[in-house]
């Protein structure tokens, strides 16, 4: 749906796969995850839920047996030499996170457990040091719950205003109505690179201009962002940005968070522990370094390490042709799912990322995604987290199918076969 | 289709899904509860009126799936001219037949709510099923309250 991704040279591409005519070799892409090769209710497995999570490529879950049968120690502590190894691996996964970001320095990359927990430690470091009475936080229509709910929080703290910029009616953010609503007293922007619910993918380096230009920091939800769209942080300009291992292939339990140096220096502590501090005597402890000073206690390895793992796996691919190739069936999607009488589709920005929501006629999407279910394949139904987008469109609920790196024509096709299913059945 | 689904959708469900009985308002109901699966999004207003320890007349409005649009229909039906205990035994059964499965339960013991035995072969699809029998508990228990299956 995207025409933004430049064409990759012809010839010149350097990739560990063979990429075949006009894109990716999904084939050989589908052979890196055991998991879609195995029958569910005796058909196929056709899975259409990777908004809700991916799938985890075997080299991530050998990665991180290999942490385990090879290096595991405790990080940060031990003068032992598995220690060291663990220490090595943990902050290559850092800096591998820092590439796949394109942040300056590693030290701008926090570990935490998702995107939820990112935005929390925002809502309640930056945000409590710069948000007081009156004050406003601006947000989207589209956001999903944790991208409102630790806002609502804070706000409701310090007797601040949630705000919200309103989208229309394709689902595409009114950037007019964004401007208008960045006043004297917002002090931050949080928006969502890529809906989760609609597939809208919003012109975050845009609106991180508008709020720049009246000093307005900006954090990006990028959970479904970074799995599907370039995730430049220097080229977005953002301030903040958060997403999370397991929707960009990697394990769960494991996120980042990137935050400017001169914030997260500037920000307190968020929660106390070890491995935040340099010293501690019952009068007065001294805060670690960042990204430390936010990671009490000890990390998430493992799962740094898978997630480091995830980054190597998609820098592996021809990453360009591999989005081309999830737009391709994005497209192909829109336009067989269109065609089935009666179904509507919730979301139809020009610029659109791997999603497809829909409602039908007379068929709630719970006893949609039954049906489907006893055929193999699998979507998500109810609000995706996203009640107050529900409301807006006056839906209680929507299925929903969302594409990974692996997903083809084809499984479009039995979903499609299946949707026929359903409508006959409660037509 | 797998005989599952052909089991979970009988016609009997399919029919109080589109046509459900006992779905309006009793302006003047002793009773109202309110069910909420925030999950999936079904959101049903349970009215009850009583004449002592008699369910004289009950009714519901609202929204959600084929299984919990069906299983309201089917639980006023059933449980209309009913005493409150008995109501509250029928639950039991229903509760029984929906999680354990029918040979659990005599079929002489459900009446038309039997067609709601396939449910036990969907685990996630129990909350649907029960969700207006947890309402009506609700509402025979307090005077107003929002129950939710989660």
């Amino acid at each position: 749906m995207r025409v933004v991704h430049p064409s990759p040279p012809e010839a010149e591409v350097v990739t560990l796969r063979k990429p075949v005519a006009g894109g990716v070799d999904v084939e050989r892409v589908r052979c890196d995850f055991p998991i879609l090769a195995r029958p569910v209710r005796g058909k196929q497995l056709v899975y259409l839920d990777s908004a809700a999570t991916t799938q985890k490529p075997r080299q991530v879950v050998e990665s991180m047996a290999r942490f385990f049968d090879q290096e595991n120690a405790n990080v940060h502590r031990g003068v032992h030499f598995l220690s060291e190894k663990a220490t090595a691996s943990y902050e290559g996964a850092r800096d591998r996170v820092r590439r796949f970001l394109n942040a300056r320095e590693a030290r701008e990359i926090v570990f935490v457990r998702g995107t939820t927990e990112a935005i929390n430690l925002v809502a309640f470091t930056f945000g409590k040091q710069r948000v007081g009475a009156g004050d406003e936080v601006l947000i989207t229509a589209m956001e999903h719950h944790s991208n409102i709910v630790p806002w609502q929080m804070l706000c409701e703290e310090r007797g601040a205003k949630l705000v919200v910029a309103p989208i229309d009616d394709r689902g595409v953010l009114l950037l007019d109505e964004l401007e208008k609503r960045i006043g004297a007293r917002t002090r931050l922007v949080a928006v969502t690179h890529v809906s989760n619910a609609l597939g809208t993918v919003n012109p975050v380096k845009r609106i991180v201009e508008l709020a720049h230009a009246r000093g307005v920091p900006v954090l990006v939800d990028g959970a479904q962002g970074a799995p599907h769209v370039p995730a430049d942080v220097q080229d977005i300009g953002c301030d903040f940005y958060a997403f999370s291992g397991h929707k960009i292939y990697g394990p769960t339990g494991i996120g980042v968070l990137y935050g400017r140096a001169e914030h997260l220096e500037a920000m307190p502590p968020w929660q106390g522990g070890g491995d935040m501090i340099l010293s501690v005597a019952f009068e007065k402890t001294v805060y670690n370094q960042i990204p430390y000073k936010f990671e009490a206690g000890t990390p998430n390895m493992a799962g740094a390490v898978g997630l480091g793992a995830a980054i190597d796996w998609l820098e592996a691919l021809p990453r360009e042709e591999a989005w081309r190739h999830e737009d391709e069936v994005l497209a192909y999607g829109m336009e067989q799912l269109a065609r089935i009488p009666g179904l509507r589709i919730i979301g139809t920005a020009p610029d659109k990322a791997a999603v497809i929501s829909f409602v039908m006629d007379d068929v709630h999407p719970h006893d949609i995604g039954t049906v489907l279910d006893r055929e193999g394949i699998a979507i998500r139904t109810g609000h995706h987290c996203a009640q107050p987008l529900m409301a807006r469109f006056g839906v209680p609920a929507t299925a929903r199918a969302s594409l990974g790196i692996y997903n083809t024509k084809p499984e479009i096709d039995a979903l499609a076969a299946g949707l026929e299913k359903v409508r006959r059945m409660f037509a | 289709m797998s005989s599952e689904l052909d089991d979970l959708y009988q016609e009997v469900i399919l029919d109080h899904g589109r046509k459900p009985r006992n779905f309006r308002v009793i302006p003047d109901a002793d009773r109202q509860a309110e069910g909420l699966n925030p999950l999936c999004g079904d959101h049903f207003k349970l009215y009850v009126k009583l004449d002592g320890q008699r369910i004289q007349d009950i009714a519901f409005e609202g929204s959600g799936c084929a299984i919990s649009k069906a299983s309201a229909s089917l639980m006023t039906s059933a449980v209309k001219g009913r005493t409150v205990a008995e109501a509250e035994q029928l639950f039991a059964r229903f509760h029984t037949l929906v999680t354990e499965g029918p040979d659990k339960v005599p079929a002489s013991e459900l009446g038309k709510l039997a067609a709601l035995s396939g449910v036990c072969e969907f685990p996630t699809r129990v909350k649907c099923a029960s969700l207006v029998w947890h309402t009506l508990k609700n509402a025979l228990e307090t005077e107003q309250k929002v129950v939710t299956t989660e």
